[in-house]
């Protein structure tokens, strides 16, 4: 188990760690506020939701409804991006450096 | 994917003349036999069974059986977790509850989708780099195999058994309607092909059945509400004034509606749907079918674009759908349209078709033999993914690690994880039939409210918490099987609907039992794991700095084994 303390020790790791799940929890309490945010609307403000779009009969809840879903989609692509560009690079490191 | 680029041409090309062959009339609840849906239908088993043979003569070890050997790419693998995900249900549910209700068809979808970028940020990677063949791999990994394993187990298999019979019983209704074809000999028929695409070919051929089904729905999807867009010069707005000019609700189907009355119940439902997807174990073996965390993450970014984007899609189908079905006597009632004097109460075989008579509008009859087609093989493709966690569940978490201790052989685990399947196909057509005339709706709620409140409970925590206990995950997250089920049975939509005790006298008000169970299932995890001062506890908090680097890092994760 020696080399198990050696990566925990490794700075690569330690800040592998730190900033992926400090992104992985901030990007789930986004995702979460937005949500429940829209389901509050929903139970608590239904008619806000249906105040209608200039002169047309478009409400304001068609845009707000799409955006939560591609605000879904967003923010896993910048999770995803991250993890591509910079949490990569360091596993690759940890992995060469603590083979056993 | 290329490979059978060229052979579902051809089988396409050669449609229209089996297009071409009568139809019978046929009276009562069935559909008149529609030949162009049936030949379609034909083609793609045939297209199917082709890949079920390619996928069984490349299956040999228990890797190519339950995770494909790791071979599958990540964007392959996201368009299989989207086909798994775009059931019949919610194609079909989702568009006709906004033919109906309008707004209230998208708060759905929303939620539907929100559990994604979770699964992303939290479970995926360390899902692939923790675990195997099922995600009892991942939540026994430090603590007591047999307990861990049985408790998953459970809820695994009460979650599929009820999606199970939930699609059995809408696959043998739709088939019904759309086909022409007896109840029966339709439930038989996907019960059928779903044994033999999961024995022969385990998860090679079902995530191959899944992919093509995928692709086959997004565009039809695609080309329906291209179509429907078409017909209003591409203006939304041009088809919601359409839409709020001919539906009888008028104005109010552009904002939520009485669908949600309860605020409470809506944030216990929102909870289900967010973390149900989190916890359903069909869903979380496609993360062991690719090659590792990288693929397993992209695998998730693809699905959740695919997912968002259907959902639009759909909400963009339900709207044509009122404008285009609801004021066209051909796909009406006429004797409901007397009583009630409105198209959409009056759609034939039910809100669940608005989508099919919508394709018929659009696309004529042979684009309605494609679209009944697809929602065919839709229910095919799911089931299959379904039986296979199951039998997974069995073979590899019940009979290989609990009883064999996990010394079982490899070629009897395949064995029995075969013989699951079948076992589980007789019971899912017996079932199927049983519940004909039952509502089953809440089925679907309550297997993710199981997967919310006994799976992803215990698989987070034992990710996450160094203090989580073999004690504390078992009583946790049997207090949350139990609570999600005792709570689904004391719910309007159990007690009342189904139960048939008076209006109101329901003892929960949630439709949902996830904000309830979900926190018990957490309380009772924590609660007894800093009480529990076994030596068992001990070791299983030692156990978690190894496996927490390996989450992280995927030194020591199974490697892929594609040939």
């Amino acid at each position: 188990m020696s080399n198990l303390a050696k990566i925990e020790r490794d700075p690569n790791y330690q800040e592998l760690v730190r900033r992926r799940s400090s992104l992985g929890w901030m990007l789930s309490g986004v995702m979460l506020v937005i949500y429940f945010g829209f389901i509050l609307l929903v139970a608590y403000a239904p008619k806000f939701l249906g105040i209608p779009l200039g002169s047309g009969v478009t409400t304001i809840g068609i845009p707000i409804g799409l955006s939560v879903i591609v605000l879904a989609f967003v923010l896993t692509g910048i999770y995803v991006r991250q993890a591509n560009s910079s949490y990569d690079v360091l596993i690759r490191k940890v992995v060469e450096e603590n083979r056993p | 994917m290329k490979k059978f680029s060229w052979l579902s041409a051809i089988l396409l090309a050669s449609m229209p003349t089996i297009a071409l062959a009568a139809g019978s009339i046929d009276g009562g609840s069935k559909q008149a036999t529609n030949w162009s849906a049936i030949g379609m239908f034909v083609g793609f088993v045939g297209l199917t069974l082709v890949i079920t043979y390619w996928a069984a003569k490349r299956t040999a070890s228990a890797a190519d059986f339950y995770s494909a050997g790791g071979g599958i790419t990540g964007f392959q693998n996201g368009l299989a977790i989207a086909g798994d995900y775009m059931s019949a249900a919610s194609f079909l549910g989702i568009s006709g509850l906004v033919y109906t209700s309008g707004y209230d068809g998208l708060i759905y979808s929303v939620g539907w989708l929100v559990g994604w970028p979770i699964v992303t940020f939290l479970i995926a990677e360390q899902l692939r780099n923790l675990g195997k063949f099922t995600f009892a791999d991942v939540t026994s990994f430090r603590l007591g195999q047999t307990e861990i394993r049985i408790l998953a187990a459970c809820g695994s298999l009460v979650t599929v058994a009820f999606y199970l019979i939930a699609q059995m019983v809408g696959a043998g209704k739709l088939i019904q309607l759309l086909f022409g074809l007896d109840y029966w000999i339709a439930v038989v028929l996907v019960g059928g092909l779903m044994m033999i695409y999961v024995t022969f070919g385990g998860m090679k051929a079902t995530t191959w059945v899944q992919i093509i089904k995928a692709v086959l729905l997004l565009s039809g999807a695609t080309f329906m509400a291209a179509a429907v867009l078409y017909k209003f010069g591409f203006s939304p707005e041009a088809l919601f004034a359409k839409a709020t000019e001919v539906h009888p609700k008028k104005l109010a189907i552009m904002e939520p509606g009485s669908l949600i009355s309860n605020p409470l119940s809506a944030i216990s439902l929102g909870l289900a749907l967010m973390f149900g997807t989190a916890g359903l174990p069909h869903i979380l073996m496609r993360f062991f079918t690719v090659k590792d965390a990288q693929a397993a993450r992209k695998s998730v970014f693809y699905a959740t674009g695919f997912i968002g984007y259907f959902y639009i899609l759909t909400f963009i189908i339900g709207f044509g759908a009122i404008t285009l079905v609801s004021t066209d006597a051909m796909f009406l009632d006429g004797s409901i349209l007397e009583k009630t004097k409105s198209g959409i109460a009056a759609i034939k075989g039910g809100s669940n078709m608005a989508a099919i008579h919508l394709a018929n509008a659009v696309g004529g009859n042979l684009f309605l033999g494609f679209i009944s087609a697809v929602a065919f093989a839709t229910i095919l493709a799911v089931v299959s993914g379904l039986a296979l966690a199951g039998a997974s569940s069995i073979s590899h978490d019940l009979y290989a690690m609990v009883i064999k201790g996990g010394n079982a052989n490899e070629q009897d685990e395949i064995r029995v994880s075969k013989i699951a399947t079948l076992v589980l196909g007789v019971l899912a057509i017996f079932l199927g039939i049983v519940f004909e005339n039952q509502n089953v709706a809440f089925m679907v709620g309550l297997a993710f409210a199981i997967a919310a409140s006994c799976n992803f409970p215990v698989l987070v925590m034992s990710i996450f918490w160094r203090g989580l206990t073999t004690r504390g995950a078992v009583i946790g997250g049997f207090l949350g099987l139990a609570s999600a089920v005792l709570g689904v049975v004391l719910s309007p939509a159990v007690w009342e609907a189904t139960l048939g005790f008076a209006k109101g006298s329901a003892p929960i008000k949630l439709d949902n039992p996830a904000l309830f169970s979900m926190a018990l299932a957490f309380a009772g995890i924590w609660l007894v794991s800093i009480l529990d001062r076994s030596k068992r506890a001990a070791a299983d908090r030692d156990g978690f700095d190894a496996q927490y680097v390996r989450s992280q890092t995927g030194i020591g994760a199974a490697s892929a084994t594609a040939h």
